[in-house]
């Protein structure tokens, strides 16, 4: 089993003309996920490898019964494609975009919270179920089919974990990259809440970083309401306070989101803390 | 990205937001001039940095008259500025922002900001002004009012009452701190910050509700729009490496260890920098190439990272994933050569063909380490410098 994405996952994407869209998209369709749209605004008509493209998401949604969207579209028009994508009423939204305004992302997570919809980044590598269903820019093949749920803020560092998992020859039900924004759709607590029902998942793998508190606020959730072994590690034990570290939420600021203070309140809740990335793999392999 | 206490004042003008009278100098023969112009008793002569805690390094004194000004603004221009912020090395003050005296009967604290976990921007007040907010929520966080802004409404007068009522002020300042507060969030909205700060706002005894400091920072993935923001950067306050750095879209921070990082990725960039750490050495520095790690990407990067000269060996590691290891290595080795790299190189990547990328770098001559997975190549790293 799996979470958020699967076979009955009918895909669009959002800028699916452009560069980065397309070879994304080329991508997702070779691992096998059903891409059943594109949305470019006057490129209606047209179509990317033999996939039809529409001039808005309602008119996809409607012909194509996409029910999930993947966002390749700049930052400064990010937003309203997610706005337009919420509207249409698209279940699912990943958007890979990065650098949207912080102000921008203040109105879209009001305008989501309205009808319901999920989001998943943005700046993030996006999801994926292994064997079924991949949305966003992972590479596939470092996947494999199992049962340990991946929550993460960064992308790379996601695919070290799931190729340290592989290596031991353990699989990932799926794998979600929350993105490094400081304002982001789904947070480590709506995913926890889907492995946690989710019966294809065995072991929760939680990779956070500084900044924010998020991790923390997880860590009491998970003491809480999650039965399941967790397994995490935070990344920045060495970041300097008052830097961005890349990703515009990895700040230590205020005395707020340093490295130590996440992974001792989530040593307290119970997770099993990694103080090195390399440990990670063989650390979900004893506690599965 | 942050701006001088004179340019954030100039952006709240812009919104009818109140400031004390000032006037920008850049040598102290101006200095006087400009005291005479603001006029009354008593100006103040502010060091313009970027670090806060200037007060209490000097950086910030009353000046009686226009001669005193001008000694003052002589003594302040061209030092360096060592605060709390500023680390040990401090900042080369090159403007003084002098600004009109007033008789201060109450010093309050207001910021807005971005509040991470609702998701909101949140108006902050306190009467504790003049103290470091942090200090103020550690010991006394009743002390604090919090309001949330919808973003539909925006700020509306009824949420700027309650905030001026909780922050019990009467007569005159109460009626002046509602579009104050109204006023400073417009600022925020319109200009796309993601903070500003005054600390303190000031009540005075002629009735007036001014900001007698502001420190403010502008969103940088906003700076495509806000066109004349973007002119307030101030290269000097930033660090020379990190600027060159930025001119290649790479995201470089300068640490004081001696093994240079190079890695695709901010989370796989820190975790870098944690593992050496754990390994025993210290990383010179947080160096996130981005997705893709193409030659020229590579070569800027090296310059960036051999320019340090505590940097005593390099480790690289690359997810590649989609990318072919095989064309990273020769991209590895090109730059290398290029630029004579002297040190070694510890090179872990991943992805496919790593093989063929291995045997590129083995074949190159080059001082190059091939490591595989994360652990080995900290602890290859380490070693190389012993």
């Amino acid at each position: 089993m799996s979470i958020l994405v699967d076979e009955n996952t009918r895909l669009l994407v959002q800028g699916i003309t452009g560069r980065e869209g397309m070879f994304h998209t080329e991508q997702a369709v070779k691992y096998g996920t059903k891409v059943v749209a594109g949305v470019t605004p006057g490129k209606g008509g047209q179509s990317v490898m033999n996939i039809p493209v529409f001039n808005t998401v309602k008119d996809a949604a409607k012909k194509t019964k996409a029910n999930a969207t993947m966002i390749f579209v700049p930052p400064a028009f990010a937003p309203d494609a997610i706005l337009e994508a919420a509207d249409a009423g698209i279940e699912l939204i990943v958007c890979i975009t990065e650098g949207i305004p912080i102000c921008d992302m203040v109105e879209v997570y009001r305008y989501l919270k309205n009808p319901g919809t999920k989001m998943i980044g943005p700046n993030c590598p996006g999801v994926i179920s292994p064997g079924k269903c991949k949305i966003g820019i992972m590479p596939g093949h470092i996947h494999k089919k199992g049962s340990v749920g991946i929550i993460s803020r960064s992308g790379t560092l996601t695919y070290e974990t799931v190729s340290q998992l592989t290596a031991l020859g353990i699989g990932q039900s799926t794998c979600v990259g929350i993105g490094g924004d400081p304002i982001i759709g789904m947070r480590f607590i709506d995913v926890l809440e889907l492995f946690q029902k989710d019966r294809g998942t065995k072991a929760i793998c939680m990779i956070g970083e500084i900044g924010g508190s998020a991790e923390e606020e997880a860590a009491h959730y998970i003491k809480k309401h999650v039965t399941k072994p967790v397994i995490g590690f935070i990344a920045g034990q060495t970041a300097p306070p008052g830097r961005r570290m890349g990703h515009a939420g990895a700040i230590i600021s205020g005395g707020q989101g340093a490295a130590g203070d996440k992974m001792a309140v989530m040593k307290k809740c119970g997770i099993k803390v990694c103080k090195s990335p390399a440990d990670l793999g063989q650390t979900v392999a004893k506690n599965l | 990205m942050k701006i001088h206490e004179y340019q954030g004042k100039e952006l709240l003008a812009k919104y009818n937001v109140p400031v004390p009278r000032g006037i920008l100098v850049n040598d102290k023969s101006e200095a006087a001039g400009a005291a005479r112009k603001i006029g009354g008793n008593v100006v103040v002569v502010k060091a313009q940095i970027h670090a806060g805690g200037r007060g209490k390094g000097g950086g910030v004194k009353l000046a009686r008259g226009a001669e005193d000004a001008e000694r003052i603004a002589g003594e302040i221009l061209g030092m360096t500025l060592v605060t709390p912020q500023t680390g040990a090395e401090g900042r080369r003050v090159k403007k003084v922002l002098i600004e009109e005296g007033m008789v201060i009967v109450k010093e309050l604290y207001m910021s807005v900001l971005i509040d991470r976990q609702t998701s909101q921007i949140m108006i902050m007040a306190s009467e504790a002004g003049g103290m470091e907010i942090e200090e103020v929520a550690a010991k006394s966080p009743e002390k604090i009012i919090k309001e949330y802004v919808d973003p539909v409404i925006g700020v509306k007068p009824f949420m700027a009452r309650k905030i001026a009522f909780a922050l019990n002020l009467e007569g005159e300042v109460f009626k002046q701190a509602v579009p104050f507060i109204t006023n400073l969030y417009e600022c925020f909205r319109r200009e796309d910050c993601s903070m500003v700060e005054i600390n303190p706002l000031v009540a005075t005894n002629d009735g007036r509700l001014l900001a007698l400091d502001a420190k403010i920072a502008i969103d940088d993935n906003a700076l495509y729009r806000q066109k004349k923001s973007f002119e307030y950067r101030d290269l000097d306050e930033e660090d020379p490496m990190e600027v060159e750095a930025s001119k290649f879209k790479l995201n470089y921070i300068k640490m004081d260890g001696n093994i240079g990082c190079m890695v695709n990725g901010a989370g796989l960039a820190m975790a870098t920098m944690d593992i050496i750490k754990h390994s025993g050495g210290e990383p010179a520095n947080f160096l996130d190439v981005g997705g893709g790690a193409n030659e020229e990407m590579i070569e800027n990067a090296f310059r960036i990272l051999l320019s340090d000269p505590h940097v005593k060996a390099v480790l690289i590691n690359i997810f590649g994933g989609i990318l072919r290891c095989d064309i990273l290595a020769s991209g590895v080795v090109a730059a290398a050569r290029k630029l004579h790299v002297s040190v070694p190189v510890v090179v872990r990547m991943e992805g496919t063909n790593m093989e063929e990328g291995h045997n590129i770098l083995n074949e190159s001559g080059l001082n190059f380490i091939v490591a595989n997975g994360m652990k080995d190549a900290a602890r290859k790293v380490v070693k190389a410098i012993q």
